[in-house]
């Protein structure tokens, strides 16, 4: 086995660039590679956690052979896993003789810069979008600007340019475009589905050739650490500074990036991104459109993954209260052995999974609603968007022909250890008529389900309170009653 | 005499001398410039401690970790190891004995690479000596209330007397949160050494002459061996007028030290947890008014957490003071001030350097007389405006003369439909179970000028080149705000060129000597006059010059659109300037503006402090949501005054960043601190200010533009930089009507701010459970 062809290099494109590296400190970050390697310094340091986007640059990557493009922040990307990608900085943007690109011509136009610092990330959020959606409306704008944070202009000026260039049109003048064919030929090149293995001075890069290969090595090396979207371990590196001296990357697995929509069930590989995974969202779970915009900024959700999401374990969780209360399952996988396990007996307690070392997230599958149930998920943060929750509750609801309650499942995030159900609520309202006192009786009984914390997000108090309320807004979901903010851009 | 037929760039829309090469990503800032060869990284060594004597401090594992070059301490400090700005050296550049906050730098380490540096500063075992620390006001209250500076009293009339025989009187007491600058480049400094004791320092600072003392005295070496320089900051907001001493002095400890460039720069958490922010007050106030809502007295105290050194605290709450009145006549009146010293990050300025605080108090004071006599608070808003001929003295007794709320307040009024909206959102409210409604309108007035009067002064250096472009210099500095832009378009429009002949450089202390910080809003008020003072310098040599070149002996001179026009002949500019150098005319100048006509008594608390006013007005709609206390900003309009605009688009974009970062402030902006004195919010992902979509769909901005100022500014200007902030007071008084509608509007919510959605929610679960209790 042993005699399986490896390649001990990586290779990407960087702009027009190709970028052959054989050392890499494997913690090493896509920002500090531009900026203190490749002194291409218009990309910028804000914050170094992914949040505000001053470091944004597209990252172009091939999936069954057709190339597309999107945002990922570069201070948390590692630069291993760029392995047979096209990145792309502000610098590429300018064409040859110095002209600007439409976009930043529209940033230029409508003041959309005043200390400029952010402006090189904005630029490329609205570049992707320009890009990817030439007709995008406001809403949208709004979308692909939430990972990017701007102290001086309050975004006006900036939702102005966007809204101007996108009613343009035209894609003329674009290099990505113009050289699309070249890059798809020499990233196709690039693709020899061998495994990757560095071992730098700081440690070690392995790139696994597959899936069996992922299991394979994390079965020999339960130590090293997996790295899918890095948006949590990116963090380990720049915030705590994390020594990790073996780390596996598996972003470049197709296998794990699938989704198949089965007859009763979508199931998909652990490694596909919340992006990815949005217009499955639309097809077939609508009632998580909303909630799932809301999930970091457009830069974390191309990267960031559902299978990372679920592995890390946070108390919150992003996603696990919504599976949980649509009753997801996740098969675990070490070596060749797999098993199923339901996502709620997953968490076992803070810190504390049911994995055991060697042992990967390697798919997960969600059933769909029947016809008649009622689902809904609340997340309540301090900032609506690309903010983490105070609290979140997922609500699942089954109705018999009589108005009881013949199912239901009540999972929130925030409000204990670990991402938990309200078991004593649930039960209080199994089996009974699914009315304003019932619901007002079961209220008080989320006190024993939970004891939140006070912490940098909300006190207990009002994640008590909130958490309660939500039961009563589900409620009125399920009458038809419920009015909700909304948001009406133009 | 100005020609009416002259092509004005001033007062024109014109865009930011740095878009192109922001959107391009070819703006230089600190970080981004080539380094010179050997160039080292030093980090801060931070206290894990509130409040301590230090035992004990390892620096062997620091010093031994890969890649470091040395340690930095007390001892490499050969002037005094202190970098208070207002000279009470309460401010160590390393706490050697005493820690007096969670985050305060105790050595520095310098390495080879940033990343080594930052590693290796990780690794220092501290050992302190635990003291009792006192992190919020309510604490230092309890604990004796030291006060790191001298407190303020403003009094006017008898207010005890006059309280006492209000018909109507409450009291109550208001919290203000604070507020991190959150630029987007954080603080940096790059030292390069030079030969005798020279040092230049690139410094990402508002303030480069007080960067330029701070690095002379820490290096015990004379200001003329310093030069720091600044081309531009990727923001600033007040949080790099002292804050950024401590870095360009430990770059500069270090360059000298090692005969290296060093280079250091915090990450975010560590910017965020080591330097100062906006100050946090409790307000505790007691008004008296009549039954038509005029207030007849008002005695307020106002506490800050200021810290655990003075900085700015001083000026900062003075200037809470100041405006504490806002826009409004209060017949009596005493207010205080209360600079408390705490265990926390020493705060200090930050847009609108606690006129916002004030402003905050004075808004709240008059919805809490609209809740308790059933009025709408526009109403009584107007009822206290400052009159135009009388009632128009302030608390510290200068006459405002210049009052244009009353019109600013009426067309805004209509413009926005305020009273058909109202009407709309108290009908919805009557109907609507979960989701209410919030309108209110509120009216700024902010006093322009530095309450230190010496630091009313500016510089500028202006050189024309032999083929007639030119070199512009001035004290100010550009933290995006388009100061230099501005400049730059009054010197173009002096000699009639077109904005691309002007260079604008560098801030550099080599250049203008002895600057003001840009902060007070005065950047274009102040460096605009120099700039005009030394073109007309320039001018006044050239007017003696062009006699001889016409015909017409006393012909006229003009200079329009690259020509310059002497009697009955036409020159190109660059010909002309040609002639002039071969004629040996100096075409350089130094030019100087002091503001004329203020003055200040802090003991006696009267004075023309403020050399004019700024005035402007919102209207913000808000829906909240009772279940949960969510809440989306909705629809926002303002108009506001900067007299006659320099530049309208710059303008407009101050006003419109300006309400949105007050916006955050108010809302969803938390500073929260663990018991032990650590800052629990110390990032983007803890600390949350306003995105994209948290913008008003509907956003109208409006500048006043029938305003002139009436004292002689820079075109009649006036300026714009913090003024817009406290706009969003209307945000904090529409959520509060939305809040009260949950009982009828029957009391005034206890709404502290940030209203975070937290405070919504428990703010209106009070107001229920009080009413129902009742």
């Amino acid at each position: 086995m042993s005699t399986l062809p490896f390649r001990n290099f990586i290779r990407f494109i960087l702009n027009d660039k190709v970028i052959e590296l054989d050392e890499l400190a494997p913690t090493q970050t896509l920002l500090d590679f531009v900026r203190l390697s490749e002194r291409l310094v218009g990309t910028k340091e804000g914050c170094a956690e992914g949040d505000c986007g001053a470091c944004s640059v597209l990252v172009g990557r091939l999936s069954d052979g057709v190339l597309s493009y999107e945002t990922v922040n570069a201070c948390i990307r590692f630069t291993a896993s760029l392995d047979g990608c096209h990145v792309v900085t502000i610098e590429h943007l300018v064409g040859k003789e110095g002209a600007l690109h439409p976009v930043q011509q529209a940033m230029v136009d409508h003041h959309g810069s005043q200390c400029g610092f952010c402006t090189p990330g904005i630029v490329m959020s609205l570049y992707a979008l320009w890009m990817n959606n030439p007709r995008a409306d406001a809403n949208q704008i709004e979308q692909a600007l939430q990972g990017n944070l701007c102290r001086c202009t309050g975004y006006a000026p900036i939702v102005r340019a966007a809204k101007s260039v996108l009613s343009d049109g035209g894609q003329s003048n674009d290099p990505l475009i113009a050289e699309r064919g070249e890059i798809t030929a020499k990233l196709d090149g690039f693709q020899d589905g061998v495994r990757v293995e560095m071992s730098g001075g700081e440690g070690k890069i392995i790139l696994p050739a597959s899936v069996d290969d992922l299991a394979k090595i994390f079965l020999s090396n339960p130590e090293a650490t997996l790295v899918a979207g890095a948006t949590d371990i990116g963090l380990w590196v720049t915030k705590h500074m994390r020594p990790l001296p073996m780390m596996v990357f598996t972003g470049h697995l197709d296998a794990l990036r699938s989704v198949l929509e089965g007859e009763d069930a979508v199931s998909f590989g652990a490694g596909v991104t919340y992006s990815e995974f949005f217009s499955t969202i639309m097809q077939k779970f609508p009632q998580l459109e909303d909630f799932w915009m809301r999930i970091g900024g457009q830069q974390v959700r191309n990267m960031g993954t559902i299978g990372g999401n679920i592995a890390n374990g946070s108390p919150i969780g992003d996603t696990p209260p919504a599976l949980i209360a649509l009753g997801a399952a996740i098969t675990l996988r070490k070596g060749k052995a797999r098993r199923f396990v339901a996502l709620e007996d997953y968490f076992i307690a803070y810190g504390k999974q049911d994995r055991s070392p060697g042992e990967f997230i390697e798919s997960i599958s969600i059933p769909y609603l029947h016809t008649g149930d009622q689902f809904a998920v609340y997340k309540i943060s301090k900032r609506r968007e690309e903010d983490i929750s105070t609290l979140c509750g997922a609500f699942n609801l089954r109705l018999d022909g009589n108005n009881r309650v013949a199912k239901i499942a009540i999972a929130f995030g925030g409000m204990a250890g670990i991402p938990q159900r309200a078991n004593r609520v649930e039960k209080a309202l199994l089996g009974q008529t699914w009315n304003e006192a019932n619901i007002k009786d079961a209220l008080e009984l989320f006190g024993v389900d939970y004891q939140p914390l006070s912490d940098v997000r909300g006190s207990a108090t009002y994640r008590m309170l909130s958490a309660q309320n939500l039961l009563r807004r589900f409620y009125m979901y399920t009458q038809g009653t419920a009015e909700e903010l909304q948001r009406s851009v133009s | 005499m100005s020609s009416p037929k002259k092509h004005d760039i001033v007062h024109s829309s014109i865009i930011h001398d740095s878009a192109a090469k922001q959107v391009a990503g070819c703006a230089e800032y600190i970080d981004d410039m080539a380094e010179p060869a050997g160039t080292c990284h030093a980090y801060l060594g931070l206290s894990e401690c509130a409040h301590g004597t230090i035992k004990s401090i390892d620096l062997g594992a620091v010093a031994a970790a890969n890649g470091v070059i040395c340690v930095l301490t007390e001892a490499d400090i050969v002037g005094p190891n202190d970098i208070s700005p207002t000279g009470l050296k309460d401010e160590p550049i390393f706490a050697s004995k005493i820690v007096s906050f969670f985050g305060q730098p105790i050595f520095g380490v310098i390495a080879e690479t940033r990343d080594q540096a930052r590693r290796a500063a990780k690794l220092v075992k501290v050992k302190y000596e635990v003291l009792p620390h006192h992190l919020s006001v309510e604490a230092a209250l309890e604990n004796g209330a030291e006060l790191v500076t001298k407190p303020l009293t403003l009094k006017r009339g008898d207010s005890t007397t006059e309280l006492a025989n209000a018909p109507h009187r409450l009291s109550s007491t208001l919290e203000i949160g604070g507020q991190d600058h959150f630029y987007l480049e954080g603080q940096i400094a790059f030292a390069i050494p030079g030969e005798d004791d020279d040092v230049l320092v690139y410094s990402s600072t508002q303030h480069p002459s007080e960067v330029q003392h701070m690095v002379a005295h820490a290096l015990g070496v004379k200001n003329n061996a310093v030069t720091v320089k600044i081309r531009r900051m990727g923001g600033g907001f007040g949080g790099k007028e002292t804050q950024s001493n401590l870095f360009a002095v430990v770059a500069a400890i270090g360059a000298k030290k090692l005969d290296r460039a060093v280079k250091i720069r915090p990450d975010r958490d560590d910017d965020m947890v080591a330097t100062g922010k906006r100050h946090d007050f409790v307000v505790d106030y007691d008004i008296g008014f009549d039954d038509t809502g005029k207030i007849l007295a008002l005695e307020a105290n106002f506490a800050a957490r200021c810290g655990f050194s003075a900085d700015l605290s001083g000026p900062v709450t003075d200037r809470a003071l100041f405006h504490a009145d806002n826009a409004y006549y209060l017949p009596a009146v005493t207010l205080t001030s209360q600079p408390l010293k705490t265990n926390t990050v020493s705060n200090t300025a930050f847009r609108g350097f606690g006129g916002p605080q004030g402003i905050l108090l004075a808004e709240r004071m008059i919805e809490e007389i609209a809740y308790a006599l059933k009025k709408d608070p526009l109403e009584i808003r107007k009822a206290n405006f400052y009159g135009t001929k009388s009632n128009n003295i302030t608390p510290y007794h200068q006459e405002v003369t210049d009052n244009i709320i009353h019109r600013i307040v009426d067309e805004l009024e209509i413009s926005s439909d305020y009273q058909a909206r109202r009407a709309a959102v108290l009908a919805h409210n009557k109907t609507s179970a979960i989701i209410k409604r919030g309108i209110a309108l509120t009216p700024v007035k902010f006093g322009i000028s530095f309450t230190a009067t010496w630091y009313n002064q500016a510089g500028a250096l202006i050189h024309i080149y032999q083929d007639g472009s030119i070199q512009l210099n001035h004290g100010g500095t550009e933290m995006g705000q388009g100061l230099n832009l501005k400049i730059a378009q009054i010197v173009a429009s002096e000699f009639g060129l077109p904005i691309s002949e002007i260079k604008i450089t560098a801030t550099a202390t080599d250049k203008v000597p002895n600057t003001s910080a840009t902060a007070a809003s005065s950047g274009s008020d102040l460096n605009g006059m120099a700039a005009l003072n030394a073109c007309q310098q320039i001018k006044a040599r050239l007017a003696e010059f062009a006699i001889n070149l016409s015909s017409e002996k006393a012909g006229s001179l003009e200079y329009v659109q690259g020509e310059v026009l002497v009697g009955d002949k036409r020159f190109a500019f660059a010909d002309f300037i040609k002639q002039a150098y071969m004629a040996r005319v100096q075409l350089s100048a130094a030019g100087f503006y002091k503001t004329p006509d203020i003055h200040w008594d802090r003991e006696k608390g009267q004075g023309r402090p403020f050399f004019y006013y700024a005035y402007g007005a919102s209207v913000s709609e808000v829906a909240i949501d009772t279940l949960t206390g969510e809440y989306r900003i909705e629809r926002v309009d303002i108009l506001h005054d900067v007299g006659k605009s320099l530049n309208p688009a710059i303008d407009i974009g101050q006003i419109e960043g300006g309400f949105v970062q007050g916006m955050g402030w108010l809302t969803s902006e938390e500073l929260v601190w663990h018991a032990d004195g650590r800052l629990l919010s110390h990032a983007p992902s803890t600390y949350k200010i306003p995105l994209a979509s948290d913008v008003p769909p509907i956003f109208n901005v409006n500048l006043a533009e029938w305003s002139s100022n009436p004292e002689r500014t820079i075109r009649r200007s006036k300026a714009v930089g913090e003024p817009p902030l406290m706009l969003a007071s209307s945000v904090v008084e529409a959520l509060s009507m939305a809040v009260a509608s949950v009982v009828d509007y029957e009391s005034c919510p206890r709404l502290n701010t940030p209203v975070t959605p937290e405070r919504v929610l428990l703010a209106l679960t009070d107001l229920q459970n009080s009413s129902g209790s009742s």
